[in-house]
């Protein structure tokens, strides 16, 4: 159940698609479209139909809106590690992977800074078993002491695993509190330290259910081999006898505008000096999100990037580095981290980044480069269109973003950029007052 | 809707059959033998060069490995990033992988943009430089990349581990730093003239494969390829271990990665797929009885699972986990338990019926695109092996038993021979 590393990676499955009709567009005209039908139960519960008939599978994903942004500061981890006891048996319901397993069913879950996501793959034939199990866990989870107990052990040696145990791997517990200061992304999802989920308790555990975890703050999509008509009358019969519940007013703190660069220099027991940068940028529904992310693209994405190019091969500067964005909804990061290779400073490595950054600020870049990464990004969608589960989870996250639709305009915003939104962009967000570096050093 | 009960759970069906999309051969004009799994509704098409790996030297173990990365740095007149530009211009992808026997090169394209892009791999496959530069380049990155991953138990205990049991072939070896200083620009273009022609080479197109492709394959690649140079083919053989202890000592470690393994079947062997459902219930899926014991139950770990794994000529199981270092040797005993309980006590039938249904299921749903059937034919052609693979496994998972189960376990499962890495502490 990963957090930090698919909310990073999350940005090409998100990606996904519609029609190109720029005039800078060369490489695609055709057309492609992820269909869906959508009603709402009277309980509030908001379920998408995506109907594809070249696979006997059905997939079930429910996104429940909250993430480790919605947590008290003194809980965090909280979202993640509730989503572990999401599998721990519920009311009617004692084992909730046994009976799916049964019917030729796989699962899992994973809750990043934003939200939780839970989805089940398994034989179209066998859909009304996925109703029986989501919905009795919307209804109410078991609750066991044993299961809440085991669970924080679990999480416990997923925080070792992926954060402490590996080199570099607690950079992202460095990097967020550096780069807000305000914002509840200043924690990651596993969340601040392992005490927080060590001192998890029951009536935590009862309250966060019944505040997040009802019909109208959930998005269910059904895609696959299934029918509107069949997808409505099992909705129904399972879902809609879960009585309603308010839905939570969210009142994050909002991050204030950074005014002054921000340093840090950790040690640890690593083989090579690593560089972290993060810049402060745009939400994911703001146009500013596009223009970012195609910057990332110029700079690192492939072989004839310009950090590839400049940084890794002519200059050899580097021995990796790279550029990407956080994607989150409230205003994310824009981050570059890269290892500079023996007999480079560090302080020489982050001056050489920021020559290609001044370089993408002061000089427009060409048009055929822009053009190459908007191609890649709306080719990387069509190719993500042969995968059911991809579309199903990018409907329920456009539609928790406002309307599922959105995902069918994606490639618009993106070929809608120019070579002068690029530079506006790349001039707003490298700033020295809007940077926060890392440098993480060998002992 | 008042009344259902919802501690009933719903009727359900177990698949019945799973249908392939069967891979039709040609034949290219220099004898290239090309497979294509053809879907007339995509727009996109995936070439994928297929070249066994030869010239297996434990002197020189990097060379297969170099020459693939090496592949798009350089080919004909196109430096590295020319042929990455070329290729993302049309929203491409061309990638290079690596595995222990084989050595590919594929291409992702829209098929309108087949005719701007295919030429490009035919001058990665059949014209490339092996730029000295960028060489130097690929070293440097190299090994800081393996001194960063030799601080990481997994991959401490993954080496050592592939090395007890496949000591110093493509398989087992374990690459130093000192490996990257032997490579020498002369001999991976001599590796490259054997390893890459026509005759080694396997072409799989899916997606849109209609005749026009092959036909522009065909005028790509069955001609104008004319490399003869001598090779050898990559043969080993294995015996079963002693079932040492290997213990890699992390004075600083939170977790110990514990890897327990033997050598196994290939896919070729009659009991290959009745073992893969001994391995399901073992360590095969989230309901596993590793998973359900020493996760689920002890919560020692954030993950356990156990594999079998084919190889071209042999085959071998692992378990493989990441613990808690003060719970070590309590995962260490709880595994041991979980192996001596399969080989003594039958697999109830309300688990075993679970498993099968599982398997059947998952088989489905990777099942999902036309690459899939693609990677299904792959797995059958390069163990030399027909369709009647997939109809014999269904008809195995199907129909085996508690007490087959049992003696599998007792033929194929030894701890006390399983070689046992633990890198961390204990």
């Amino acid at each position: 159940m990963p957090s930090e590393f698919f909310l990073l990676s999350t940005s090409l499955v998100l990606r996904i698609c519609s029609c190109a009709n720029s005039a800078t567009f060369v490489a695609f005209d055709s057309l492609t479209m992820v269909h869906f039908k959508r009603f709402t139960l009277d309980n509030g519960l908001r379920v998408l139909v995506h109907e594809d008939h070249t696979t006997p599978m059905a997939v079930v994903n429910i996104l429940y809106d909250v993430g480790a942004r919605d947590e008290n500061p003194e809980q965090t981890g909280f979202a993640h590690l509730f989503e572990h006891l999401m599998f721990g048996g519920s009311v009617n319901i004692a084992s909730y992977d046994e009976p799916l397993q049964r019917v030729g069913g796989i699962n899992n879950a994973f809750t990043s800074n934003d939200i939780t996501n839970y989805f089940i793959q398994l034989p179209a034939a066998n859909l009304e078993t996925a109703f029986w199990l989501e919905s009795d866990r919307m209804m109410g989870l078991a609750f066991s002491e044993k299961s809440l107990e085991v669970q924080r052990n679990v999480v416990c040696e997923e925080f070792k695993q992926r954060y402490l145990n590996q080199p570099y791997g607690d950079v992202w517990l460095k990097l967020r509190p550096l780069a807000y200061k305000t914002h509840p992304y200043k924690w990651a999802t596993i969340g601040k330290e392992l005490s927080h989920i060590e001192e998890a308790r029951m009536e935590d555990v009862k309250a966060f259910f019944k505040r997040y975890y009802h019909p109208a703050n959930a998005i269910m999509v059904v895609g696959g081999a299934v029918s509107v008509e069949e997808v409505k009358r099992l909705s129904e019969k399972w879902f809609a006898p879960i009585p309603g519940a308010p839905t939570p007013v969210r009142d994050l703190p909002q991050e204030p505008p950074q005014t002054k660069e921000r340093r840090e220099t950790v040690k640890a027991d690593v083989p090579v000096d690593a560089l972290y940068m993060a810049f402060h940028m745009p939400g994911r529904t703001d146009r500013g999100f596009y223009e970012a992310d195609l910057i990332s693209d110029i700079l690192s994405r492939g072989n004839a990037s310009r950090f590839m190019v400049n940084l890794v091969k002519a200059k050899k500067i580097f021995s990796e580095v790279n550029a990407y964005v956080t994607s989150s909804i409230d205003p994310g990061l824009f981050v570059i981290e890269g290892k500079p290779v023996k007999g480079i400073s560090i302080e020489q490595a982050e001056a050489a980044v920021w020559n290609e950054l001044r370089r993408i600020k002061d000089e427009p870049v060409e048009q055929d480069e822009l053009t190459k990464v908007i191609n890649k990004v709306e080719s990387t969608m069509v190719f993500s269109e042969l995968n059911l589960l991809d579309k199903a989870m990018n409907l329920a996250y456009f539609e928790l973003l406002g309307d599922a639709d959105l995902l069918n305009q994606e490639t618009e915003k993106y070929a809608a950029i120019s070579v002068a939104d690029i530079q506006a962009r790349a001039q707003s967000l490298f700033r020295n007052e809007n940077t926060s570096v890392l440098y993480y050093l060998a002992n | 809707m008042i009344g259902i009960d919802r501690t009933q759970a719903p009727a359900f069906r177990q698949v019945e059959h799973i249908d392939l999309i069967k891979a039709q051969q040609h034949t290219l004009d220099n004898g290239i033998s090309l497979f294509s799994i053809h879907a007339p509704e995509q727009e996109l098409v995936r070439i994928e060069f297929i070249f066994a790996n030869v010239n297996w030297d434990s002197k020189k173990p990097l060379q297969a490995f170099a020459v693939n990365n090496m592949l798009v740095e350089g080919a004909g007149s196109l430096n590295a990033s020319e042929i990455a530009e070329r290729i993302d211009f049309y929203g491409a992808f061309l990638q290079t992988d690596y595995s222990y026997d084989y050595s590919t090169v594929t291409l992702y394209t829209l098929n309108k943009h087949l005719q701007a892009t295919l030429p490009i791999v035919k001058e990665v496959v059949s014209d490339a430089v092996f730029p000295k530069e960028e060489l130097d380049t690929f070293i440097r990155n190299q090994k800081q990349k393996l001194n960063v991953n030799l601080e990481k138990n997994d991959f401490i205990s993954r080496r050592v581990f592939n090395h007890a049991l496949f000591a110093d072939t493509i398989y087992g070896f374990m690459v130093e730093e000192s490996d990257y200083d032997k490579i020498v620009r002369s001999d991976l273009i001599n590796y490259y003239e054997s390893a890459y022609q026509p005759k080694n080479c396997t072409i799989i197109v899916s997606g849109n494969a209609d005749d026009s492709v092959i036909a522009f394959i065909n005028t790509l690649f069955g001609d104008n390829w004319a490399k003869t140079n001598p090779l050898a083919e990559n043969n080993f053989s294995f015996k079963a271990g002693t079932g040492e202890l290997h213990f890699i000592e992390r004075p600083d470690a939170l977790q110990s990665a514990i890897r327990i393994g033997q050598v196994s079947l290939s896919r070729r062997h009659p009991d290959f797929a009745s073992l893969q459902v001994l391995n399901t219930v073992l360590g095969g899926y989230f309901g596993s009885r590793l998973m359900a014991n020493i996760r689920e139950d002890k919560g020692f770990t954030y993950g356990i699972g156990s594999a079998l794994v084919s190889f071209k000529d042999t085959g071998y199981f692992y378990i493989a986990s990441e613990v808690g270092t003060d719970v070590c040797q309590a995962a260490l005993d709880e595994i041991q338990k979980e192996i001596n309980i399969l080989q003594s006590i039958p697999v109830p039938e309300h688990e075993l019926q679970l498993v099968k249904n599982y398997i059947l299921g998952s088989m489905l749903a990777g099942l999902e695109n036309v690459f899939s059937h693609a990677d299904k034919f792959k797995n059958i052609y390069f163990s030399g092996m027909s369709y009647d693979y997939y109809d014999n496994y269904i008809e195995t998972v199907k129909t085996i038993t508690a007490a087959q189960l049992l003696d599998l376990a007792g033929t194929y499962l030894h701890f006390d021979q399983m070689e046992k890495v633990i890198a961390g502490k204990m």
